[in-house]
């Protein structure tokens, strides 16, 4: 696929301290040092079933995170691990999650990203079926006008996520309802095995803001100042009432769909090419260095300071509880029925009566 | 009191929760100056404002999607299948999204999706369907389908508070023809318990929504013409099912059929009969029997809708078979 041209100007978006620069760099370099782990653990068979990587991406999920309150809901993706850590999940977390251990955050139930924290964070986790994220975070902007709180939410969604209904419904009604919603395409080239150019024939993702009668900007995945420029502008057009923006990230997958994919349906060179010349880290390093006077010294501090903070969370994660077989029986309901015990396992039902359960269970309730 | 149709109790049921709770808001197509394609919300918009009753494009999925997201953040949605038949477009938003999010999230999910549901009204095959089956085997989710007109009202008050999502079926043929006079006060009919709606000793009708009157019908005629006691049991809400209910009056009845208006395959009467074979096979006198819809989409003329139906005339049938057996 064409490499976008450069369009960023050479300064850093107003507003943003030494202090941001360098943390900008710290959440892509934590993404891709956690995401490594995750491999090294993935090849020992630690890590339970697939692993999803986000190598190349790191500045569309954490550009557009950053740009975000605290108080402001996202929707992550499986690409999207960068957006998870800005917003302030924490590397034990991810690596517990990946690992299936009983206090991870889902408790076993859930894989990889896919967890959410509505009362501190505010992440709302995605599911497996693409699209859906869009109308739930419209319902989830919708409140946010309805109650006229300054709050906006910010949904992820791949190049193929926008071929399904789902997408298009939430996108609609959002819009209608002038929701205070980002809708992030993060166009990668390929979802799974299928390039961009089979999954739509619209000349770029951009071009469907039109259809729905919203803002539509298109910028450079790879170059993580003009991805917290365009959904920084986004996030204000939301807050001050006007509505949904689609943003398209142009950027690149450099793994496969997962580790095990082996990318057989990629024309010859073409990660080799994105990764000399279009990696967003060591772009950003060049402007850190060239344009802003940060020093390779300070950089390696906190490549360092990184590499110590995932070493100590997978001792921590690696000691974390299996989870317990009983646990999967409660928690479907607010307030469950006793769960039937099944004839053929004795002892079952009591066993789940007896089992305590994790503290903060059920107490999510507004 | 005065008596007030199954429709008008379930507006009723949706206006005081709506007064009693800010955050019960409605989103649904054509629900709000227009009321509805029933009239079941009519007047609510003039009553409440355009914010809490949403008129929003055709779009199932994106509307029970958007309820689950506003669920998660403090509201209480109440969404309007135009026609239950279309609740299959939100059928993956509904068991893949809602129905998981607290169990493999911890998200609050509480939220109903209700709609007019079943035939005997020529409806032909996209507006007279019974989709509870389909629901059925969907842990997370609730589903009442009530018959009366206080159940109506109790019911959808009860689903509103509920914090769990709660799929709300409504059956088009009782609305405007069965009348009730709802109890004074804050009625609310508790999910899980079967009503009695009548009393005997013979044999037991297992039943819900429509076809309870049409079994209460058959319960009169066979009182009349064969001296049989049948026990009409009315279920209420399938999800939680009342399974002690069930096999109380079985133990009772010694015999049973189950009777609803969904086609027979896959149909919720299979799930009962199980229940009942292994919660109690040794008190059984005779098999269980089911009287349920033909396997086919159902039709639009009169003869061949009342043909596939179960009909009053079925049940009895039935029920003299059992009672002979």
């Amino acid at each position: 696929m064409a490499e976008p041209s450069v369009t960023a100007d050479h300064a850093p978006p107003d507003g943003l301290t030494r202090e941001q620069l360098l943390a900008l760099y710290r959440w892509m370099r934590l993404t891709r040092t956690l995401e490594e782990r995750l491999v090294a653990l993935y090849r020992q068979t630690k890590v339970v079933g697939g692993l999803f990587r986000s190598l190349g991406q790191e500045a569309c999920a954490v550009g557009s995170a950053f740009a975000l309150e605290r108080r402001d809901v996202l929707s992550p993706l499986i690409r999207n691990l960068g957006s998870m850590l800005v917003k302030g999940a924490t590397p034990v977390e991810i690596l517990r999650q990946y690992m299936a251990k009983g206090d991870s955050p889902t408790r076993g139930r859930e894989l990889n990203i896919h967890f959410g924290d509505v009362e501190e964070r505010h992440f709302v986790g995605q599911i497996s079926h693409l699209g859906d994220m869009v109308p739930v975070m419209a319902g989830v902007t919708l409140t946010f006008k309805l109650r006229e709180e300054d709050r906006v939410g910010l949904v992820y969604v791949g190049d193929g996520a926008t071929s399904t209904g789902a997408f298009h419904e939430g996108i609609n009604f959002a819009a209608v309802q002038r929701c205070p919603l980002i809708v992030v395409v993060e166009n990668n080239g390929y979802a799974y095995s299928t390039p961009t150019c089979r999954q739509t024939a619209a000349a770029q993702f951009v071009d469907k803001a039109i259809g729905y009668g919203i803002p539509g900007v298109r910028c450079d995945g790879n170059d993580i100042l003009e991805v917290y420029r365009v959904t920084r502008d986004a996030v204000a057009r939301a807050r001050s009432g006007g509505g949904v923006t689609l943003l398209e990230l142009l950027t690149y997958r450099r793994k496969g769909h997962a580790e095990h994919d082996n990318q057989s349906y990629v024309a010859p060179g073409e990660i080799e090419h994105w990764a000399a010349t279009n990696d967003p880290i060591d772009r950003y390093i060049v402007r850190l260095t060239n344009e802003f006077g940060f020093t390779p010294a300070e950089l390696a501090d906190v490549d360092a300071d990184v590499a110590r903070e995932v070493d100590t969370a997978t001792d921590v994660a690696e000691q974390s509880p299996a989870c317990d077989g009983p646990d999967a029986l409660v928690g479907v309901y607010a307030d469950p029925p006793r769960m039937p015990s099944l004839w053929f396992r004795d002892g079952v039902g009591s066993a789940v009566d007896a089992h305590e359960r994790p503290a903060g269970w059920g107490t999510h309730d507004g | 009191m005065a008596e007030i149709t199954f429709l008008e109790a379930i507006r009723e049921g949706i206006a005081e929760e709506m007064e009693r709770d800010p955050s019960v808001f409605l989103l649904g197509e054509d629900i709000g100056g227009f009321g509805g394609a029933f009239k079941v919300t009519e007047g609510l918009q003039a009553r409440f404002g355009e914010k809490r009753v949403i008129d929003t494009p055709i779009s199932e999925a994106g509307i029970v999607g958007a309820a689950a997201g506003a669920a998660h953040y403090g509201m209480r949605p109440v969404v309007e299948m135009q026609f239950i038949d279309f609740i299959s477009c939100a059928y993956d938003m509904l068991t893949n999204y809602v129905a998981t999010a607290r169990y493999r999230a911890f998200l609050p999910c509480p939220m109903v999706v209700r709609g007019p549901s079943g035939g005997y009204v020529r409806g032909g095959p996209f507006h007279s369907q019974n989709p509870e089956a389909a629901f059925l085997h969907t842990p997370g989710l609730k589903i009442a389908y009530p018959a009366t007109a206080e159940d109506a009202k109790g019911l959808i008050k009860s689903a509103i508070r509920d914090a769990d999502p709660v799929l709300f079926f409504e059956h088009k043929y009782l609305y405007r023809r069965i009348k009730g006079t709802m109890p004074a006060g804050d009625h609310l009919v508790p999910f899980g318990k079967a009503r009695v709606a009548r009393e005997g000793k013979d044999l037991t009708i297992v039943t819900y929504a429509a076809t309870v009157w049409k079994a209460l019908e058959a319960a009169e005629q066979l009182a009349a013409e064969d001296g049989l006691s049948v026990e009409v049991l009315d279920l209420r809400t399938l999800l939680p099912m009342d399974h002690e209910a069930i096999v109380a009056s079985v133990k009772k009845t010694n015999r049973v059929l189950i009777v609803h208006e969904d086609t027979v395959t896959g149909g919720v009467a299979g799930e009962i009969t199980a229940q009942i074979s292994e919660r109690c096979f040794e008190w059984l006198d005779a098999p269980i029997r089911r009287v349920a819809a033909h396997d086919v989409p159902l039709p639009y003329a009169p003869p061949l809708e009342d043909f596939v139906l179960p009909q009053t005339s079925d049940i009895v049938r039935a029920s003299r078979w059992l009672a002979a057996y």
